[in-house]
């Protein structure tokens, strides 16, 4: 696949993923054509290269925020017991019993 | 393996729920909706199945109403290979219940022979997580509720740990079972742009209702539908005699 058509394919890409952004996907959405408008006098096709490999670095953030922020709403509302405090419990009980 | 996985059209966990002023039920008009995130754990466990060789086929199933397309799209788009949408107008598929959809993926599955069927432990907007339980009483076949690993124990079975209060249960389930996932069991992969496009090609069967011959009859009456009730405002108090008397006042220590 061609340089040109990688990186339309990459700002396709973003572009549908922020559609569902939690802050509005506007304020997404402009922030992508301010980030992508920025490097289009780019010619190299190293830097180019480079600069399509921050996107998919990108996208991949983004994927791992989208995935977090459903598993944490999830967790919060069927599990009312939190893990942390739960190992936390574990552990003083555990050390009261040597006592 | 033939896994038949179900999916179920829910409004999406980010939207604030609205009831509506007749108190019948929540507002679902011009929401943002999607797949059950727990159909969605279901959903990539038989994925990852199918990735380790240990399943042959992952079909995607939903009963509801015109719109629960998309989410066999996105099924599609998340690995499955077929979709098969069992259909019904948007009145009735308001007044499903887990029994029906037991029903349904029943007939399904004793027409297409699969091996094992994956759903979600409840959905997030009627909470019942009782559509496995009923199922694998229809079929009769062994469950694995709440699952939070699934493994190959060799022989036809599988090897599943449950999440249950206070602790893990592991069991051995004989194959064909059903499964039910928990949040715990896996990370659900994201629907990509270019998944989304390849999908649209994959094929999605659409089943009427009464081709099936389930009658879907509600059982219940929804007599009212609330909002919970608004916790209401703290207050500041100027100092700790102050703070000790409203707590006398209110009874929460003696005087």
């Amino acid at each position: 696949m061609s340089l040109r058509s990688r990186v339309i394919d990459l700002y396709k890409n973003l572009y549908h993923m922020g559609k569902e952004y939690p802050g509005g996907s506007k304020w997404f959405h402009d922030r992508l054509k301010l980030a992508f408008s920025k490097n289009k006098e780019v010619q190299d096709s190293k830097q180019v290269e480079q600069l399509i490999a921050r996107g998919e670095f990108v996208v991949k953030e983004i994927e791992a925020l989208y995935s977090l922020r459903k598993y944490r709403a999830m967790k919060q509302r069927y599990y009312d017991k939190d893990e942390e405090v739960s190992i936390a419990t574990q552990k003083f009980e555990d050390s009261v019993k040597k006592l | 393996m033939k896994i038949l996985v179900g999916v179920k059209r829910v409004v999406d966990y980010a939207v604030k729920i609205r009831v509506k002023p007749d108190r019948s039920g929540v507002v679902t008009e011009g929401v943002q909706h999607s797949m059950n995130p727990f159909d969605e754990i279901a959903l990539e466990e038989a994925v990852k199945l199918k990735e380790k060789k240990l399943a042959t086929e992952v079909v995607a199933f939903s009963l509801g109403g015109p719109k629960s397309a998309e989410v066999l799209r996105t099924a599609l788009a998340k690995g499955a290979d077929k979709a098969v949408h069992v259909q019904v107008t948007d009145a009735e598929a308001g007044k499903l219940e887990s029994f029906h959809v037991a029903k349904a993926l029943q007939k399904i599955v004793e027409q297409e022979k699969f091996d094992a069927v994956f759903l979600g432990k409840q959905a997030i907007d009627d909470d019942s997580s009782q559509t496995a339980p009923i199922l694998a009483g229809l079929l009769e076949w062994p469950q694995a509720l709440y699952a939070s690993k699934v493994e190959d124990a060799g022989a036809g079975h599988m090897k599943v740990t449950r999440e249950i209060d206070g602790g893990l249960d592991t069991i051995k389930v004989k194959v064909p079972f059903v499964l039910s996932a928990d949040l715990r069991l896996n990370e659900p992969r994201y629907a990509t742009l270019p998944n989304i496009m390849k999908a649209k090609k994959k094929p999605l069967k659409n089943i009427p209702i009464k081709d099936l011959n389930v009658d879907i009859t509600p059982q219940t009456e929804t007599l009212e539908v609330t909002e919970p009730p608004v916790r209401q405002a703290g207050g500041f108090v100027d100092d700790v005699s102050a703070l000790v008397a409203k707590l006398k006042e209110k009874g929460f220590v003696k005087a």
